[in-house]
């Protein structure tokens, strides 16, 4: 075990060797990868890596990246990727199949605004387009959540109970360029916490094709599977936070990571980095006696419903702040867990640090003021934090 | 002309004992494709294959899941991935020290048109990669429209007058690339072909072969005269049959008796030629323009002597 002061891009990367080495002795690692701002540093990490049985193809695009890890994974190896935005947008046919082939590929994403007009910084809009298609979706809040991500991700994708592909996101520049101290364990812990890749569809022997035409009754059916699979990777995911704690001496963050919610009566509901501004916020609030608490949704997909029921009970005021926008609709986070909370509790959605606004505790405090005068619960709001 | 018999393309003991093409596919009557699949299965009597096919009719030939028309390991994959795709096959294959011959299966859309820019870039990496083009000039599994493919004068569902541009040169492309093997492959001459897709399947690198496939539902012909067409294509001169090698060393395979008889033949028996009345004076400047060149390609100034072993 070192500990390293790297980026998040790095540490990604970093798993993701780690993660490819640890299956030298099976059919090796291979990966497609493309460049593209915030995630070109990971990629660039990757390519200089030496990994025994490993080869990483230098693209054409993200689709073609997409096409090389389907291969590589279809063919029974490991498999990576990293993307950001219009980058992710342009492999998604590709995302739809590798979900669908049930493949274990992992991907990096560091969040993007979608463009044009172009914009370069933090917004969950680009991942979530993979909202529905079947893929295991997390959102890191630093550096290390980011390199146990990609570990954890590896493990809960080949896991045959699940077997899916998975995404470990962070927020563009605020975690992908932030320097910070990241344990990274040794080769020899790796593999004992990582079996090797077993891909029991793989292109083998028989002569079995791949991705074929279906009736509708197929189709449901391989749909229900996936269904089931991607519920029941809440409890895998338990096990292997066991399983991580007792090969590396500490415990991987929760599926919902919660900060003082037990006694709260409000509430801060976010995904990624916004969560830790959140938490100091409720350090702040709690020093001048308010009983407010945080939970940030690190597992978004599948969406751990009932560890999320069990901190909105008896809250009556809940803040969820998005940082994306469904045109026409509101926060993703928000429409999606909204159900969740007690029939009388105002779930308010707040639309915050949108297109990569930079949200500082002062914004948080805000919405908190304006969470307390509300009565009823009123349509989404879009806060500008310039 | 000097053409070596078809000698029957049926199961026989030098062939797969699995046809690559199993019996009962969907394929229409006179498919070129089917008669490409019949003879890869001899071509690759005992070779390990994995094929890797996109969006294309052979997506569909493979059938409905779980049975399979193809009896090799197969992926199908979405319309402009096959060569990515085929390129993380061949890799994993490659650093497990196998023998496997990864082959993509591709129409003419997803290599002239969606294709081409990954299609491109496996063949920059030499990806150990057998790409095969089928090529029936329309996107025929969504109903027979334009393609960059599709010839001038040719009807389609969206060119209903005929195609007035030129067909993309594909062998020209791939060529430009110096891959290390590049062929076009007529059906209607077995030991050529049989020959070409030996050698392809033992190149290392990437490897290019353009079939003519014949498509009786899109070019509007009888299914009986397919290997004819393909004959006549390749006598007049409108589909030259040669093989590059690296990229410079041009091999004429076929000399064409570039008769009149034979365009006016390959035009009078598809109806997609009909509508747009397109003539051999419009078509004969194009073909000479492409000889033309692949005379100074292959340093030719002569018609080249047919020099292939017969099998």
């Amino acid at each position: 075990m070192s500990v390293e002061l790297i980026s998040a891009n790095h540490a990604a990367a970093l798993g993701a060797t780690l993660a490819g080495r640890a299956n030298r002795t099976a059919r090796g690692f291979c990966s497609g990868v493309y460049p593209i701002t915030p995630t070109t540093e990971c990629m660039e990490y990757l390519c200089g890596q030496e990994i025994e049985k490993g080869k990483v193809v230098r693209v054409d695009s993200e689709h073609s990246a997409m096409g090389v890890c389907i291969g590589a994974s279809s063919a029974g190896a490991r498999s990576f990727t990293a993307t950001s935005s219009n980058g992710l947008a342009y492999m998604l046919e590709n995302c739809v199949a590798a979900a669908s082939y049930r493949l274990p590929i992992v991907m990096a994403v560091s969040n993007r605004t979608l463009g044009p007009p172009w914009n370069i910084w933090a917004d969950h809009g680009d991942s979530l387009l993979l909202r529905d298609l079947g893929w295991l979706q997390f959102y890191c809040a630093d550096n290390q959540e980011v390199f146990d991500t990609v570990l954890c991700a590896f493990k809960l994708a080949e896991d045959p109970r699940v077997l899916m592909p998975a995404i470990s996101c962070m927020d563009g520049f605020i975690l992908s360029h932030t320097m910070a101290q990241v344990e990274i364990p040794g080769q020899k812990l790796v593999d004992r916490f990582l079996p090797t890749t077993k891909v029991p569809h793989r292109l083998n022997k028989s002569a079995h094709t791949l991705g074929q035409l279906e009736i509708p009754q197929q189709a449901v059916a391989h749909r229900t599977q996936h269904h089931q699979a991607m519920l029941a990777a809440v409890q895998v995911y338990a096990e292997i936070q066991d399983s991580f704690e007792e090969i590396f001496g500490r415990r991987v963050a929760d599926p919902v990571v919660a900060y003082h919610a037990d006694d709260a009566d409000t509430l801060i509901v976010s995904m990624g980095t916004i969560g830790t501004t959140a938490e100091r916020v409720v350090d702040q609030l709690r020093e001048q006696g308010q009983r407010v608490g945080s939970i940030r949704v690190r597992m978004f997909r599948p969406m751990p419903e009932n560890d999320l029921r069990k901190y909105f009970a008896g809250t009556k005021r809940i803040a969820v702040l998005d940082r994306n926008i469904s045109l026409g609709y509101g926060g993703v986070l928000w429409g999606e867990i909204r159900g969740f909370s007690d029939p009388d509790a105002i779930v308010q959605g707040y639309m915050v640090g949108v297109a990569g606004g930079d949200v500082r505790r002062e914004h948080i405090i805000n919405l908190l003021t304006d969470l307390q005068q509300c009565k009823t619960e009123s349509a989404p709001k879009i806060v500008e934090v310039a | 002309m000097n053409e070596p018999a078809l000698h029957g393309m049926a199961q026989t003991k030098k062939d797969r004992s699995a046809p690559v093409l199993r019996p009962g596919n969907t394929n229409c009557g006179g498919c070129g494709m089917s008669n490409l699949l019949q003879m890869l299965s001899r071509a690759a009597e005992d070779s390990d294959i994995k094929i890797v096919i996109p969006a294309c009719c052979a997506a569909i030939t493979t059938g409905v899941f779980p049975e399979s028309s193809i009896s090799v390991p197969t992926i199908l994959t979405t319309f402009a991935a096959g060569a990515s795709v085929a390129t993380g096959v061949a890799s994993v294959a490659q650093l497990n020290n196998e023998e496997t011959r990864v082959i993509c299966l591709a129409g003419d859309g997803g290599t002239y048109d969606i294709g081409m820019g990954t299609l491109s870039a496996a063949a920059e990496r030499n990806e150990d990669i057998l790409y095969i083009c089928y090529d029936n000039e329309i996107y025929g599994n969504t109903g027979g429209q334009r393609s960059s493919a599709t010839p001038t004068g040719a009807s389609t569902t969206t060119t209903l007058g005929g195609k007035s541009e030129v067909k993309k040169d594909i062998m020209g492309i791939m060529a430009a690339h110096h891959i290390p093997y590049a062929a076009s492959i007529s059906l209607a001459h077995a030991d050529d072909t049989l020959r070409k897709l030996r050698f392809a399947l033992n190149v290392k690198g990437f490897r290019f072969l353009h079939v003519l496939a014949p498509c009786p539902t899109g070019w509007k012909s009888e299914p009986a005269v397919s290997i004819e067409l393909v004959r006549l294509a390749v006598r007049s001169g409108l589909f030259p049959i040669f093989e590059v090698f690296d990229g410079d060393h041009y091999t004429i395979n076929i000399e064409p008796d570039f008769s009149s008889e034979a365009l006016l033949m390959y035009l009078s028996l598809q109806r997609r030629f009909r509508k747009s009345g397109v003539t051999e004076e419009a078509i004969r400047p194009n073909i000479e323009r492409y000889w033309h060149q692949l005379r100074a390609m292959s340093g030719r100034i002569m018609p080249a002597i047919r020099n292939i072993k017969a099998d």
